[in-house]
């Protein structure tokens, strides 16, 4: 290693050997995190080369250097089918409904717990709410369909109530799905979500409240005033952050909740994908171009985002 | 006489607000814990008596059958064996190399330390997509049918590796100054001074891993379905719960063929595999919450 250096050096360019030298010096920090490069490069980069399978009509036994070259067909193929572009329309709507919903929810309970005064009990319902982000989603959609069924708590409350006279049939109507997918992640994730937004909480000057009160500020404004544009700043990050995984509008749910009567609304682009490549007459190529479809939109947005910071952060700094 | 209706108004709404807010956090409280206790009260019910739906909070007709039926069948032990080893065994190794990789990169002067970096960070956006990943891992590692599927892909993550970067980056760089003055590499500096701070944020991480580990299933499902061996807990709870589903509609039908072939109702023996595979996790993050919540903020505003 050391003679390989000094003969670059010896050839070559000043910085080159500088370069080098500074490497070789630091060979014990190459052994911490080179091996754990080249583990990435294998599970994440190389399996890149699998999009080739997407221009392809890709049969398992003749491999990637023989199967069939079909060109942009399995894209024709996806955007001529309706079932796919519902499963656009699905991914989009159910990312943005978690989004949306997710967030609000998670602000408006980290602002209620912001306002308990009795640690024991704050830290109580914080525990409380964090619960359901352990638990699998094969749990929480178990308990799901045991809540929502037409004998489950959530129809005994309805009519319970009077606010219906016949139990819904909320598993099985597809208008439901979407709804139903936003109330479970809110249930699951709610409290998880609350942890940013109250450490965004806690950094806000005590004297920013003191202020407010003297200036007669009663608690809803100093909620207003004080609380929201002190969390004005992580909520653009994350709004940010999660413009750039919209795409990604979660897999498990929609997978373990479908059935025949509300695959309409069910199916995104992922449950696709695994649909035409583990179907009883295997495609492949039309999986592998639905994947790559939303990887590759998921970029443009991600960069369409990175952009929109940018903009912002000049706004805020001017 | 205006200043005095103010400040009642004011007196007023102190008092009113926090018993407000104090019963919408119940509420939200007990909407969180209802699906989880109604799931226990089911699992300690009477087999043919929780056919007829209807429990809340509280078995109707006591029985412990559910887990006694549990106990009996050897796939539960095996599908919860094959899921305590992999949760231990990810945790570990994740936990050694994604340590030791962020010290690596907390440390300025590695001039390898920007393109690793931008290498891995980049990761957690993009995503080869189910197919291509499957195909490596399956075909061409060969890791189909394999316990060590569970353990080799899962090594490494982006998000705890920032994590702990940010927690090292947090700690003063007089410390490994000093062992490098002492003459000790940064090997040996990671282990002997790094390492043991550290403790806090791998309790953090070591929980994400596990939990992760605990509650995956679609691995075996894509990698090990055919491997009845190799079944994880929840694997196999979502087997149950497709085929309990069935078995419930026959007998909305005949409850009576169901009484022949099976005492115990599959409605309550779901959800006592529910709550075995579900404890575990339950009963250890409660302890770990102080640590979390902080790991939690951290990453995320760093990362």
């Amino acid at each position: 290693m050391t003679t390989k250096v000094i003969n670059t050096g010896a050839v070559g360019l000043k910085k080159k050997k500088g370069f080098f030298r500074t490497l070789g010096s630091q060979y014990q920090l190459m052994i911490m995190s080179v091996p754990m490069l080249l583990y990435v490069l294998l599970f994440n980069y190389a399996p890149m080369w699998g999009w080739v399978i997407a221009f392809q009509e890709y049969k398992p036994e003749l491999g990637l250097l023989n199967s069939k070259w079909v060109g942009w067909d399995n894209f024709k193929f996806l955007f001529s089918k309706q079932d796919f572009l519902l499963s656009i329309r699905n991914t989009f709507a159910m990312s943005l409904i978690n989004l949306v919903f997710g967030t609000v929810a998670a602000i408006l309970l980290a602002i209620l717990l912001n306002e308990v005064r009795n640690k024991a009990f704050k830290r109580t319902v914080q525990t409380v709410t964090y619960l359901p982000h352990f638990l699998s989603m094969v749990i929480v959609v178990g308990m799901a369909q045991n809540i929502f069924a037409s004998n489950g708590a959530a129809n005994d409350l309805l009519v319970g109530l009077g606010l219906v006279k016949e139990p819904v049939f909320f598993l099985g109507k597809g208008e439901y799905f979407w709804w139903l997918v936003g109330a479970i992640n809110v249930w699951k994730e709610v409290g998880w979500g609350t942890i940013i937004y109250i450490a965004a909480m806690t950094s806000i000057d005590p004297s920013l409240y003191e202020a407010a009160a003297i200036d007669g500020a009663g608690r809803f404004q100093r909620i207003l005033h004080v609380t929201l544009p002190g969390i004005k700043s992580t909520f653009m990050v994350l709004l940010i952050m999660n413009i750039g995984h919209l795409m990604e509008a979660g897999f498990e749910i929609q997978y373990l909740m479908r059935n025949g009567m509300v695959q309409k609304y069910s199916d995104t682009i992922d449950i696709m994908s695994l649909l035409y490549s583990f179907g009883a007459r295997p495609q492949y190529g039309r999986g592998v171009a639905a994947g790559m479809f939303k990887s590759i939109v998921g970029i443009i947005l991600l960069f369409g985002a990175n952009k929109i910071a940018k903009v912002m952060d000049e706004e805020t700094l001017i | 006489m205006t200043a005095i209706t103010v400040k009642k108004k004011g007196k007023r709404r102190d008092v009113v607000f926090p018993i407000v807010n104090t019963i919408i956090l119940i509420l939200i409280m007990f909407t969180t814990l209802y699906p989880v206790i109604n799931t226990v009260a089911y699992s300690l019910n009477e087999g043919m008596d929780a056919l007829r739906g209807g429990i809340g909070l509280w078995p109707r007709v006591f029985s412990t059958e559910a887990y006694e039926s549990l106990l009996r069948d050897p796939a539960i032990y095996k599908a919860f064996g094959i899921s305590v080893s992999k949760a231990v065994l990810t945790t570990l190794l994740n936990l050694f190399f994604t340590s030791m990789l962020a010290y690596a990169l907390s440390r300025k002067e590695y001039v390898l330390r920007g393109f690793i970096t931008v290498v891995l960070v980049l990761t957690m956006y993009i995503n080869a997509g189910l197919i291509p990943n499957y195909l490596l891992v399956g075909k061409v590692l060969g890791l189909r049918n394999s316990y060590w599927v569970y353990i080799i892909p899962t090594m490494f993550s982006c998000f705890n590796m920032i994590v702990i970067r940010t927690y090292i980056g947090g700690l003063p760089d007089a410390l490994v100054e000093s062992g490098k003055i002492d003459g000790a590499g940064d090997i040996r500096c990671f282990f002997q001074i790094i390492l043991p701070l550290c403790l806090p944020v791998l309790a953090t991480v070591a929980l994400f891993v596990a939990v992760g580990a605990w509650n995956s299933w679609f691995d075996t499902y894509l990698y090990n379905g055919s491997k009845k061996d190799l079944y994880s807990l929840q694997y196999l709870l979502k087997m149950k719960l497709a085929t309990t589903q069935n078995q419930s509609n026959a007998a909305a039908t005949s409850a009576d063929a169901l009484a022949q072939t099976s005492k115990v109702a599959p409605v309550t023996v779901r959800a006592a595999i529910t709550v075995v595979s579900a404890v575990p996790i339950l009963v250890v993050y409660p302890f770990l919450q102080k640590y979390f919540v902080t790991g939690m903020a951290l990453g995320s505003v760093k990362g």
